[in-house]
């Protein structure tokens, strides 16, 4: 197996070859060991971390803001987002708040305070 | 009546909020912050995807989180902030006009920091012919009714322009439902960082037309759909490309604009280039005492190197009010071949201190080296392994090459084999 990655670690976005077979991968053209997990984890079990919002029952036409405290399999964004569309909160909401818990090994987490 | 203030500094975003805390830890500390909006934190109040902070902050934030963090710097060091509150005036002798609720406020500043940010290109620059319908947006502007107000604004899209606001979008239309047909891109390359591509349009199948643009916009009171064509190395757009895709909401990403109005009716100069205003090493613009940084002075990728270049800014402000300038002999940068701008436009020579230079590129390259010069004398070269347009370049000179330069500093690059 042969694939051409380009890095989302960070904004310099390497562009990474991956060789191998899948226990025993080769890359090349990362700048970092971050870049490497990302490549190989890309290869065998891609992830992504999610963000999306999430309505303020008690304020007008005010959000907050969620993420996954770390990244989620990849072919479950779309259930994880259905989830997340279906929570409420009430201000006052405070940054690191979880709001849904333990769903596919982390937690998902408001990123903004409403007063 | 006018009050009187060491520094006052134009925006809350993130810009505005570095600057503050940089000066105030250098020892100025009556330093007050003036905004627009609701609450502090500008443009990442929307940006609620992830990728913030990594250099600046050695984690990875969503953008209400990195302007909360600095938030958090701004209120535990008492600096008096002043929200719904509109500046109209700087004068150039620094007196500062805004208005609020209250009524009107006039402060006698001892040094401004300009941070008002940038706004989006909007389809008014873009001569697109066709209707006016309802669901023509700026890319940023539907970031904020979905984001922060809760409004979706269409379910069939296309998008104009592949900067980062509209690739960024582009996943966030599609994380709530909707579909996006394609994102076209005027030149032959993405102004957009690499990995939005990737995560954004990649992992999404969304097709990026490259060389690309939208000719016409069908519709009589809401989008209908939009005509697409390929351009030519001139941007004539090729008639026999010319297709029709079906669409409800057409998004601009064509583009942000320096806020400078202000600036300009301070007298400051501005370069015609970044749209921002002529600054030495300090950051500080041609009339002294006013300083500026930011989106307002050069539209950055990354809110990382906002930050630091706010401090910058910011310590500037604070050595202004004490009186300690930099002094003596000072040149003009210049951009050399493959270099559209440098900034800052002029430095001092003789200040003894390393001083970085900030530069983008004038079209996508692979390996090239930078050579800084005055006249005959290289004062610094640097090595990177690509370069693109949409990734700003830093080149560090050090103290003691810069007291060599007598002549305006060129950059220029050439491609490395």
């Amino acid at each position: 197996m042969k694939r051409e990655l380009i890095c989302i670690v960070c904004p310099r976005g390497c562009a990474m070859t991956v060789e191998g077979e899948k226990d025993n991968l080769t890359v090349v053209g990362n700048a970092c060991p971050k870049g490497k997990q990302y490549a190989i984890d890309e290869c065998t079990h891609p992830t992504r971390t999610v963000t999306s919002i999430v309505r303020v029952a008690n304020r007008v036409d005010t959000m907050t803001s969620v993420k996954t405290e770390a990244p989620i399999p990849k072919e479950h964004i779309f259930d994880l987002l259905e989830k997340i569309r279906a929570i409420r909160v009430e201000a006052p909401v405070e940054a690191g708040t979880v709001v849904l818990p333990d769903v596919y090994g982390t937690n998902v987490v408001i990123t903004k305070n409403v007063k | 009546m006018i009050v009187e203030h060491d520094i006052v500094i134009v925006g809350g975003g993130p810009a505005g909020m570095a600057a503050a805390v940089a000066a105030y830890d250098s020892g100025v500390t009556d330093v007050v912050i003036l905004d627009r909006e609701p609450g502090l934190g500008g443009i990442l109040r929307q940006c609620i995807h992830n990728g913030f902070g990594l250099h600046k902050l050695g984690r990875e934030l969503t953008g209400p989180e990195y302007a909360d963090a600095y938030l958090k710097e701004v209120e535990a060091r008492g600096i008096k902030i002043y929200t719904e509150t509109t500046v109209t005036a700087v004068s150039p002798d620094r007196v500062v006009t805004a208005r609020n609720r209250e009524g009107i406020l006039k402060i006698q500043a001892g040094a401004v920091v300009l941070a008002m940010g940038c706004r989006e290109r909007s389809r008014g620059a873009l001569n697109i012919s066709g209707t006016r319908p309802a669901g023509v947006y700026s890319a940023g502007t539907a970031q904020k009714l979905i984001n922060c107000e809760g409004y979706m604004v269409g379910k069939t899209v296309v998008i104009l322009g592949s900067g980062d606001i509209g690739l960024i979008m582009a996943r966030r239309m599609t994380f709530e439902g909707a579909k996006v047909e394609a994102v076209c891109e005027v030149m032959p390359y993405s102004g957009g960082l690499i990995r939005n591509i990737e995560q954004c349009l990649n992992d999404f199948d969304i097709p990026l037309y490259l060389s690309t643009t939208v000719v016409e916009i069908h519709g009589k009171k809401r989008v209908e759909g939009v005509t697409i064509a390929e351009v030519d190395e001139k941007r004539r757009v090729k008639e026999e490309t010319k297709r029709y895709i079906p669409c409800d909401t057409l998004l601009l990403s064509v583009g942000l604009i320096p806020e400078n109005e202000l600036t300009r009716s301070a007298g400051i100069p501005i370069d015609p280039i970044t749209n921002g205003a002529l600054v030495d090493e300090n950051r500080e613009t041609a009339v002294p005492g006013i300083f500026a940084c930011g989106n307002v002075l050069q539209v950055h990728d990354l809110v990382d190197y906002v930050s630091d270049e706010a401090e910058i800014a910011g310590l500037g402000a604070a050595n202004f009010v004490r009186g300690s300038k930099s002094e003596g002999a000072s040149v003009e940068t210049v951009p050399g071949n493959g270099v559209r701008y440098v900034l800052p436009q002029r430095v001092h020579t003789e200040t003894g201190k390393d001083t970085a230079l900030f530069m983008r590129v004038t079209q996508p390259f692979g390996k090239v080296r930078f050579t800084v010069k005055s006249g005959d004398e290289v004062l610094a070269t640097a090595v990177r392994l690509k370069a693109a347009p949409g990734e700003m370049e830093k080149i560090v000179v050090k103290g003691d090459k810069l007291a060599m330069a007598k002549a305006p500093i060129t950059v220029s690059l050439e491609v490395v084999k």
